[in-house]
């Protein structure tokens, strides 16, 4: 580092699920510079045990999340100049998971809620059938389409209250995946997507705090989707009892 | 106390506020009914304490119920509208926008009244 090459002031969170505490590193400030290129700046020049997860660099894989000066962002996409408070950044492991080591959270929960949101696709055709042919100007269809760029980089989940109040709650992505999945066509049973949605841990328990959508860095909106299961599970409710 | 910074959005707000002002209102509710009640019971206690109620101090503190009220009620109907009515951000906005207008007129009209 040459001496007139300006620098930043980088807490990062050290530690396991045991607990830890945050380390501060000198960082050189380059133009252009991404969050997830200073993480790596500390990794490759100042401290080679510092343990992180991205794969790449692009936006496309999800992989990279972190919590920036106590928000949830995709850190390859997230411009320093856009996050730094004076010159000060703070980098911390993803909210609301369990932590491997340092900056690598546990994406497990994540992922196991959303199989058991019904997340997982079935068909209700074979491969010896023709192909459905799907008008991709339906409604329903167009309703389906808004949730499909879901990369699964859980900043929703991360920023979400209602999932740091109850460890059951199946979280934003989950469920605006079950609400892609009911408005699919090719999908034959839509109540049991309802079940699925409509327990302890589901729909129904979201306060409406819209941070999802806020985060969401692919700008997906799970609250509607999360409002549309809501409907779905209402309407259904009074036909079954009607 | 330092507000988290992923709660720092108009949405968060709303929540926290509808939140507060029903838990406001259910805590006012179980006294509004002992009052009521003394008319029943106990007329002179009811007097002496409308007497008291005529208080400026009180008057002021009315007009926090009415606060309470309004933020809780337009906080009720902004989740219907959310949850139940599948229509666009801005025709939302736009709703949302005419009901307060609305509410502000009329809610003058009424204190002019008294
Ligand atoms: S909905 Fe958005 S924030 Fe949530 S996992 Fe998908 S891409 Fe990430
Ligand atoms: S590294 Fe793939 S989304 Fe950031």
């Amino acid at each position: 580092m040459s001496e007139n090459t300006k620098t930043m002031e980088v807490s990062v969170w050290r530690g396991d699920e045991n607990g830890g505490a945050f380390e501060t590193f000198k960082v050189p400030a380059l133009g252009s510079q991404t969050v997830l290129d200073v993480v790596t700046w500390i990794q490759q020049s100042a401290d080679p045990t510092l343990t992180y997860r991205y794969a790449c660099r692009v936006g496309m894989c999800g992989s990279c999340a972190m919590m920036v000066n106590g928000e949830p962002r995709w850190t390859c996409r997230t411009h320093v100049s856009r996050v730094l408070d004076g010159d000060r950044l703070e980098i911390a492991p993803l909210r609301n998971l369990p932590v491997i080591k340092d900056l690598a959270a546990d994406m497990d929960p994540f992922f196991d809620k959303w199989v058991k949101a019904g997340g997982v696709h079935r068909p209700s055709r074979t491969r010896d059938e023709p192909i459905q042919q799907v008008n991709p100007e339906a409604p329903a269809r167009v309703e389906a389409n808004k949730g499909i760029e879901c990369i699964n980089c859980s900043v929703c989940y991360a920023a979400c209250d209602t999932v740091a109040g109850n460890q059951d709650y199946l979280g934003p992505a989950a469920l605006q995946r079950a609400w892609t999945l009911y408005n699919d066509e090719k999908v034959q049973d839509r109540g049991a997507i309802l079940d699925a949605v409509s327990g302890p841990g589901g729909c129904l328990n979201c306060h409406t705090q819209g941070s999802c959508t806020r985060y969401c860095p692919n700008e997906l909106d799970p609250l509607s989707a999360i409002a549309g299961l809501k409907r779905a599970v209402a309407t259904s409710f009074f036909k079954r009892s009607a | 106390m330092k507000i988290k910074p992923h709660r720092k959005h108009p949405l968060w707000l709303a929540y926290i506020l509808h939140r507060m002002s029903g838990l406001g209102l259910a805590l006012f509710l179980p006294a509004h009914f002992y009052v009521l009640a003394m008319a029943v019971s106990r007329p002179q206690s009811l007097d002496y304490f409308l007497s008291f109620a005529a208080n400026p101090l009180v008057k002021v503190a009315e007009f926090g119920l009415v606060f309470l009220l309004a933020i809780h009620f337009f906080g009720g109907l902004r989740l219907l509208a959310l949850e139940f009515l599948p229509w666009s951000a801005r025709q939302k906005t736009l709703a949302a926008a005419s009901v307060a207008g609305a509410f502000l007129v009329s809610g003058s009209f009424l204190l002019r009244a008294v």
